[in-house]
């Protein structure tokens, strides 16, 4: 094999992780918007402060140290312990449900029946809010989030895809980052994990039934309230393991819930109400841009990694504006 | 926890042999709507003073025209209307004799109540068994007692058996008729609210639709409470029925008595006593009914 045709599968693969990653933000959204035909603009913020309440009550943090600190004169800042990575992502997950169940008392359940759009305008509220009230309790500063999954590219791969090209080649093997791999894993068993739930439990049913007919829902004694919180606690649940991904990878900061406008595009293409959409979506915008940037980039200058994926969503949304997978409105003849 | 005594209840009226339905109408209320007012978005006034009961074991028809209140009848006892921005301003509902007005339609589905709303409202792209499961989601009896009702349901509407694997959404009207009924007979109701079951079927499949309504109250001793506009069919398979106009009930009796009443006869069947009616004789009707309220 030609070291050419190799570095192309290299290229694809790495495109292929990278758009598994943007899907795991895309999940979050799809979730919501199933079950609430609200589009949550806070998703990306949940994953920040996810990945930022990991990492404080991992490294013992003192919440809203500074906060205490600047009120009592005092001069605390940490409990003192360390955690292991498992405790904490389960301390992390409480929080994430109070987190839910907050919003539905504090927001949802006063804006019931209220237009799509006012709804929308209270998640860039929430999200705003809970950047700030993030930064409050853990700090602004960059954090390092290290739950002990490997990074760095994958020598074993190296090793055995050395070989594959032809002899005397300037080949050294196909670089992939480890961390990238099991980001595919976990997106993998979690979109296993989700359809099972809602295709196979009494509360999944309930919860695509919700997303069918709020009315009918209510009507056959299905509490929408309920119904919230546990959209929200698994859009959550969502955000953590996508907080953890990608802070992993590019550390805890403010830029972490940029990610969410990366998800757009990915929501656009596979549609915003179905879960295989937004994997898929984010695989072939992973796969496009990389593709693209590595093809017809050196010809026009390169970072169009930045803006391939508007551009693509751009052009499906003249095309097909609900997406590859979104609800199709039966219709009976 | 009435729960348990309701169902013993229900199983002694199941024994009672068919044809004997007027009769085993009770004297007990399970329903009782007193004069309530129902305001939309807070200015619109829809009903003006309703009250009506609906005994255990009977069809109870609420008849009448478009806008006439019948829906809003129906929702504000499910406790539906506030997802429509109405409110129940004034008036009291009792659901065997307690107030169920600050009770969430979760909870009244748990007391026994459940609504059938108008234009069958399936769940689409849950299959025709899911869609029947669903109903079942208050219940807490276990897998084994939802499985047993799931056949009985089955029983009832053969066609649901055959589409059980299809999606809800492309299954014909007549069998999302059928399968919302059977929705709400999941949840093993004391009393069901069915809103229109005739709407935009065949003449022959609403016949069907209300023979099976009628077998359900032989056989599983449900109480119905029916708004209809079809007054002809709603007629022949209640016990007793009410007209509503504008938001006020004007007429209420037996079902018999109804078909027979000349107003409702000429207003609501189509069928003149003497030639033509001149507009004199329509100001007559409108001098002649009651106001219950």
């Amino acid at each position: 094999m030609s070291p050419q045709f190799l570095f192309t599968i290299e290229v694809i693969a790495n495109g292929l992780m990278a758009g598994v990653m943007y899907s795991l933000v895309a999940l979050g959204f799809v979730l919501i918007f199933k079950a609430s035909g609200i589009f949550n603009y806070a998703q990306g913020v949940m994953a920040l402060f996810a990945a930022m309440t990991l990492v404080g009550i991992q490294n013992g943090q003192v919440p809203f140290s500074h906060l205490i600190n600047a009120v009592f004169g005092t001069n605390i800042h940490h409990f003192g312990w360390n955690l292991p990575a498992i405790v904490a992502i389960l301390i992390t997950l409480v929080v994430m449900v109070l987190f839910a169940i907050l919003v539905e008392r504090l927001i949802l359940k006063h804006l019931v029946n209220q237009e799509p759009i006012i709804l929308f305008m209270a998640t860039i509220g929430l999200a705003y809010f809970m950047e700030g009230f993030g930064d409050l309790m853990w700090g602004s500063e960059i954090k390092i989030l290290d739950v002990g999954i490997p990074s760095g590219g994958s020598l074993w791969l190296e090793e055995k895809t050395i070989g594959w090209a032809a002899e005397g080649s300037n080949y050294y093997g196909m670089y992939i980052d480890k961390l990238d791999m099991i980001a595919t894993v976990v997106a993998i068993l979690l979109v296993i994990s989700l359809t099972l739930f809602s295709q196979y439990t009494k509360t999944g049913r309930a919860l695509r039934a919700v997303a069918d007919d709020h009315q009918a829902a209510l009507s056959v004694g299905i509490s929408l309230r309920k119904i919230w919180v546990i959209v929200w606690t698994i859009a959550g649940f969502v955000a953590l393991v996508a907080g953890v991904m990608w802070g992993a990878k590019s550390g805890v900061q403010f830029s972490l819930s940029l990610i969410a406008l990366k998800a757009l595009p990915v929501l656009i293409l596979g549609g915003f109400t179905s879960i295989p959409g937004a994997i898929i979506g984010g695989l072939i915008i992973g796969v496009g841009e990389k593709l693209f940037e590595f093809t017809i980039g050196p010809l026009i200058g390169g970072a169009t990694e930045n803006w391939f994926a508007y551009v693509l969503a751009l052009v499906f949304l003249v095309f097909r504006p609900q997406g590859l997978f979104g609800d199709k409105i039966i219709e009976r003849v | 926890m009435t729960e348990p005594s309701a169902r013993t209840e229900n199983d002694q009226a199941a024994q009672l042999p068919p044809g004997a339905t007027a009769e085993s109408v009770s004297e007990e209320h399970l329903l009782e709507i007193n004069n309530i007012e129902v305001i939309y978005n807070h200015v619109i006034l829809v009903l003006k003073g309703v009250s009506l009961t609906v005994p255990k074991g009977g069809i109870t028809a609420l008849l009448g025209g478009n806008g006439a209140g019948k829906t809003t009848t129906l929702k504000a006892v499910s406790n539906l209307l506030h997802s429509e921005r109405g409110l129940v301003t004034k008036g009291t509902i009792l659901y065997r004799g307690q107030p169920i007005a600050d009770l969430n339609p979760s909870e009244l589905v748990k007391q026994g109540v459940v609504q059938v709303m108008e234009g069958r409202h399936c769940f689409e792209h849950l299959t025709v068994e899911e869609n029947l499961l669903t109903g079942a989601y208050t219940r807490r009896d276990g897998k084994a007692a939802v499985n047993r009702d799931l056949e009985m349901v089955y029983d009832y509407f053969p066609r649901l058996r055959d589409r059980r694997k299809s999606q809800a959404g492309y299954t014909s009207g007549g069998e999302q008729q059928m399968c919302a009924i059977g929705r709400a007979l999941m949840s093993s109701p004391e009393t069901i609210l069915l809103d229109e079951p005739s709407m935009g079927l065949a003449p022959q499949l609403v016949e069907e639709i209300f023979e099976i309504v009628k077998k359900l109250n032989e056989q599983e001793s449900v109480s119905f409470l029916l708004a209809e506009q079809n007054t002809n069919v709603a007629l022949r398979y209640a016990h007793y029925g009410y007209i509503l106009e504008s938001g006020r009930v004007v007429m209420d009796g037996s079902a018999a008595d109804l078909r027979e009443n000349p107003d409702v006869k000429e207003f609501y069947l189509g069928v003149a006593e003497e030639g033509q009616k001149s507009f004199r004789n329509v100001r007559s009707y409108r001098r002649r009914k009651r106001w219950l309220s």
